[in-house]
């Protein structure tokens, strides 16, 4: 089995990434920006709920019920998604997922496929393996587009070309669709994109999703989008895939009415998403004539398993903890080597792809806990980010000197006698202090300056 | 009262003037203070930074030097935060060690908390002559929900003025090893706190937590910024100098 998310496995270290996009100011200058005005727009509509905190309790009970009883719901969906007339497939890693997709594709003689935004297949690189099988995948939504054109990476789990501003987009639009002319304002470029895709969405015979949920108890799938390019795919094609984690279950189509009001409030600051797409199966004379679901674990399971960390499977990629993280906010996605980038992507890619290609995302905070305030589903991400510090130090992947260094502090912090000593040491030069605080310190800030007499001299001396 | 000072090890090293200001202000109401020389640290460097076993061996050392004081005043959130987040389940499965865990943690307060919960005091006094800005550390607010405890206290100081902080609530930046691990990432977000202060025209910043104050200072001196850092223990223990 072969789990890749993404790029993530030949990504550079994130203090690699982040030192050359904290040179970039534009990118830093968009990020800031566009991040400030989401979570503006996400603070109003989540202060006007009376009860935010129960929906977040709900949903973090629902999605504990889910994975506590996975195996259950999943063959619950696939039953009832089988009986609508849907056909449900299984994915162990990415290129198992690509491959069921490649031959669903040539199954009906096609080259071309309409995509609606799909985190889960750009984790399994579908795009990739398509072109590689000479299939053109057309991608919809208006940054996805962006991305595609450009052949750019997504920063951004919601917002992936949240890096780029209307005067790139407008260049890239101009260079790449043909145009000589086209207006700087945002319904110019809107209107561009349409031109662009209206005559892909009729033409074209295959429609690929992800999905933001599947109801177990009813076989359907939902996706929420604000565009309308989702509504096209989903309802214009003859054949519909869509691609999703196995931990996007839900128990019920009624849980559905606490995760619509929690997701488009947490991801774009709207009371409701514009456009909210559930089918079940297939209906003949209305939309697609044949549907496949291709339920990916892609290691996925390997997080379920760890007690510890299950809850990262929470996570419903609304981004909120990406646009409060302060940390994202200096260097934007493209520090994190993923699709899956801020603090979510901090613990979910090396929990994927495996810990030794991801080393440096838990380290990625400050553990400033804003994320955790904000998440719907209440992941609490600076204790995982710990927990996986903690395998990494297990592992015996930690740097030497700061293994060192902790074994050293632990011997010290022992016992107060100890705790003396090397107080007394640091006194005497100041130099195993700036030994300790290291270049990366001292290259911005200064150090304290060493005082004469510790507190606990001072007390033991009479407090003279 | 009888409080035990746990004065947290980077503060007793570092900046022993904290200390010196606590005992300062619950003397000056009245109470008794103790220092228990055995104590060190409360673990959360080994903690945060996944060093696991460690950090349960500090726990027992603090758990051990503190079992039996009345109340524990800590002039440090992020400490208090590493008690009360962490030293639960770290302790889960050994019931000697969550007996201590459950005996000792209701008794431990965040030096404001102490003041306006515990001891029922807002205006402790003091006298401060300054413009001082107020940066609340994450640990504080999110873990600790301290609140407006700090500003509370500082509004009732005579001759203070306070100028409130834009987005005093984001991280500075520090995040204790983090600082190091990632430094510039670090000082890019220091960056940040550094100018929403310079545009408050202080010329002091406060907190409770000088681990913050440490990275924030540390900036604001390299700057030659004409803004110091300094303890909100020590503003509430000035009567009029410095």
């Amino acid at each position: 089995m072969s789990i890749h998310v993404g790029e993530a496995a030949e990504a550079p270290d994130f203090k690699k990434a982040a030192h050359v996009l904290l040179g970039n100011k534009q990118v830093r200058a968009n990020v800031r920006r566009a991040t400030e005005t989401i979570r503006n727009k996400r603070a109003n509509v989540v202060g006007e709920m009376p009860d935010w905190e129960d929906l977040r309790n709900s949903a973090a009970a629902i999605k504990q019920n889910v994975l506590r009883n996975l195996d259950t719901y999943l063959e619950q969906f696939e039953a009832a998604c089988t009986k609508a007339g849907g056909k449900v497939h299984w994915a162990r890693d990415a290129d198992e997922a690509n491959r069921i997709s490649i031959g669903i594709i040539q199954g009906h003689q096609q080259t071309e496929i309409i995509k609606v935004k799909t985190m889960t297949s750009d984790e399994t690189r579908l795009n990739v393996a398509l072109e590689a099988a000479g299939i053109t995948p057309w991608e919809t939504d208006l940054a996805d587009l962006i991305i595609q054109l450009g052949h750019d990476k997504p920063s951004h789990i919601v917002v992936p070309a949240l890096h780029k501003n209307k005067t790139e987009i407008r260049e890239l639009f101009m260079r790449t669709m043909g145009l000589t002319e086209l207006g700087s304002k945002p319904e110019d470029l809107a209107a561009a994109a349409r031109q662009y895709l209206r005559e892909r969405f009729l033409r074209v015979k295959v429609g690929f999703s992800g999905a933001n949920f599947a109801v177990a108890e009813t076989g359907s799938v939902c996706v929420v989008e604000s565009e309308g390019n989702g509504r096209m795919c989903v309802t214009l094609p003859d054949v519909m895939i869509t691609m999703l984690g196995i931990e996007k279950i839900i128990p019920s189509f009624d849980d559905l009415e606490v995760f619509l009001q929690l997701l488009p409030r947490s991801a774009t600051g709207e009371r409701m998403n514009p456009y909210n797409s559930i089918w079940t199966g297939v209906t003949p004379g209305d939309g697609p004539k044949e549907f496949h679901v291709i339920l990916l674990d892609n290691g996925r399971t390997k997080v379920l398993a760890d007690g510890e960390s299950r809850e990262t499977l929470h996570c419903i990629r609304c981004a909120a903890c990406l646009n409060t993280c302060p940390v994202y906010r200096q260097t934007g996605g493209h520090a994190y080597g993923s699709i899956y980038s801020g603090p979510i992507g901090a613990i979910l890619t090396p929990q994927l792809q495996g810990m030794e290609h991801s080393q440096s995302l838990p380290y990625a905070s400050s553990l400033c806990g804003a994320c955790y305030e904000v998440c719907p589903v209440k992941i609490n991400i600076p204790e995982i980010l710990i927990h996986l510090r903690r395998r990494i130090v297990e592992n015996g992947d930690a740097p030497q000197t700061e293994r060192i260094g902790m074994n050293m502090a632990a011997f010290t912090f022992a016992d107060s006698k100890r705790l003396g000593v090397a107080q007394k040491l640091v006194q005497l030069g100041n130099k195993p202090m700036e030994a300790i605080a290291l270049p990366g310190w001292s290259a911005a800030r200064d150090m304290p300056v060493v005082p004469k007499e510790t507190f606990r001299e001072w007390w033991a001396g009479g407090r003279k | 009262m009888l409080i035990s000072l746990f004065i947290a090890c980077y503060n007793d090293s570092l900046f022993p003037e904290t200390g010196k200001a606590v005992v300062t202000v619950l003397e000056r109401l009245g109470h008794t203070i103790e220092f228990r020389q055995a104590q060190t640290c409360c673990g959360q460097m080994h903690y945060n930074t996944g060093y696991y076993p460690e950090a349960v061996g500090i726990m027992r050392h603090f758990l051990d030097t503190f079992k039996d004081a009345e109340v524990i005043c800590v002039p440090s959130a992020s400490c208090v935060a590493m008690m009360r987040d962490h030293y639960p389940k770290m302790a889960a499965g050994d019931p000697v060690l969550e007996a201590a865990v459950a005996e000792v943690l209701p008794r431990v307060y965040e030096f404001t908390e102490l003041l306006i919960d515990k001891l029922g005091v807002t205006d402790v006094g003091a006298t401060y002559p300054h413009t001082v800005t107020l940066h609340t550390p994450c640990h504080s607010i999110r873990a600790l929900h301290i609140g407006d405890r700090p500003q509370r206290l500082l509004e009732a100081v005579k001759g203070i003025k306070l100028i409130p902080l834009a987005n005093a609530d984001q991280c500075c930046g520090f995040g204790g090893t983090f600082a190091i691990k990632n430094a510039e990432v670090s000082a890019a977000m220091l960056n940040e706190k550094m100018q929403a202060i310079a545009e408050t025209g202080a010329t002091i910043c406060t907190a409770g937590d000088n681990s913050c104050l440490m990275h924030i200072g540390g900036g604001l001196s390299r700057n030659n910024a004409g803004v110091r850092c300094v303890h909100i223990a020590e503003i509430l223990a000035s009567q009029g100098t410095s």
